[in-house]
C-alpha cells in the first residue's frame, strides 16, 4: 500500500505535511481531494510552486478520486492524501478505497458554528456528525496534528465529548 | 515613512515574525516598515484576510518563512488577486535587512536587489575532519 496517511486538514499542502510527516516518511507525492481546487488550475499550480522537487502535487475532486486511489495505492510511489473537510474523507471512505488505511485528523481550525476539541481541532455538530459515519467505514481514526504528538483515538474523542 | 515606501509584511510560523523583528529592532534600532504576523490558530481564509487588510493597496513584500507552508499560500492567493505585491519565501535577516534600507525604491527594484544582492553564506569543511574544532 502505497497511500501512507490520509489526513484531514484546512490548509491541504502546508508546512507540516510536507515537512512534518512528508520528511520523515519519505514522500514521493501528495494527492488533494477537492472538488473546487480540482477545477482551479491557477491554485494547483500555486501549490505545486511551493513543494520540494522530489514531491509531486496530484490534485481531483471526489468522484475523480475515488477511480484514482486504488491506482495510486498500487504503485511504490508512496503519497498522503489530503482533504479539507471530514465530510470529504467519508466519501472516499465510504466509497471503499481507503479500506484499512489511516485517517488522521490534523488540523481543522476555528469557525462559526466549530468548537475547540484540540487546539489543531475544532469541530461543528456537522463535523461531528461526519466522523460518527467514518466510524462506521472500514478506517481508523485519530487525531495528532504533527508525529510527535499524542495520537487519540476516535473513540476516545468521542467518549470526551460525551462527558 | 513616505507615501512611496514600500510596506513589509513578515509572515511566519510560531513566534518567527516576531523574534525577527526583535532582532531587527536589536542591530537597527527600528523595525520601522516591517510588521509581524503569525499564523497560529488561523484558517487559509483568515490568513489570507489578515495580510490583505495589511497590504491594503500600498506597494507591499510578504515575507515568508517556508515556501511550501500555509503562510506562503495565503500570501500567494492574495498576490494572485493584488498587482503591488510581492511575495518572497525563505526569509532571513540579510533580506530583511537589505528591504529595510531600500524600501524607498520602486517594488520592482527591491525585488531585484533581494533576488540578486542577498544571498546565503554557506562555507563549507576545508577538509575531512574539520567538523571537530581543535584545541
Amino acid at each position: 500500500m502505497a497511500i501512507l496517511l490520509c489526513r484531514v486538514d484546512d490548509r491541504l499542502i502546508h508546512g507540516q505535511v510536507v515537512v512534518g510527516w512528508g520528511a520523515q516518511l519519505g514522500l514521493d507525492f501528495i494527492a488533494v481531494v477537492d472538488d473546487e481546487l480540482s477545477q482551479s488550475e491557477w491554485e494547483q499550480d500555486l501549490y505545486r510552486a511551493g513543494l520540494p522537487h522530489e514531491v509531486d502535487a496530484r490534485f481531483a475532486g471526489t468522484d475523480g478520486a475515488i477511480d484514482l486511489i486504488p491506482k495510486w495505492a498500487n504503485n511504490a510511489e508512496r503519497g498522503f492524501v489530503l482533504t479539507r473537510d471530514v465530510a470529504t474523507m467519508r466519501r472516499l471512505a465510504e466509497s471503499g478505497v481507503l479500506d484499512e488505511v489511516e485517517v488522521n485528523l490534523g488540523g481543522i481550525h476555528g469557525a462559526p458554528g466549530r468548537k475547540r476539541v484540540k487546539p489543531y481541532l475544532f469541530l461543528s455538530d456537522d463535523d461531528w456528525g461526519e466522523l460518527e459515519r467514518l466510524r462506521e467505514t472500514q478506517v481508523s481514526v485519530s487525531a495528532q496534528d504533527v508525529p510527535t504528538a499524542r495520537k487519540i483515538s476516535l473513540e476516545e474523542l468521542l467518549e470526551r465529548r460525551s462527558r | 515613512m513616505s507615501e512611496i515606501d514600500i510596506q513589509g509584511i513578515l509572515v511566519g510560523h510560531g513566534k518567527l515574525a516576531e523574534g525577527m523583528l526583535d532582532a531587527i529592532e536589536e542591530i537597527t534600532g527600528s523595525r520601522e516598515g516591517l510588521v509581524p504576523v503569525d499564523n497560529h490558530g488561523l484558517t487559509p481564509e483568515a490568513l489570507e484576510e489578515r495580510l490583505g487588510q495589511l497590504a491594503g493597496d500600498k506597494p507591499s513584500v510578504v515575507f515568508v518563512d517556508l515556501p511550501s507552508g500555509s503562510c506562503a499560500f495565503a500570501a500567494r492567493r492574495l498576490k494572485h488577486r493584488t498587482s503591488r505585491m510581492a511575495v518572497v519565501c525563505g526569509v532571513n535577516l540579510p533580506l530583511l535587512l537589505d528591504f529595510m534600507f531600500h524600501r524607498n525604491l520602486p517594488l520592482d527594484e527591491v525585488i531585484e536587489r533581494l533576488r540578486t544582492h542577498v544571498g546565503v553564506s554557506i562555507e563549507q569543511p576545508t577538509n575531512g575532519d574539520s567538523s571537530v574544532p581543535s584545541r
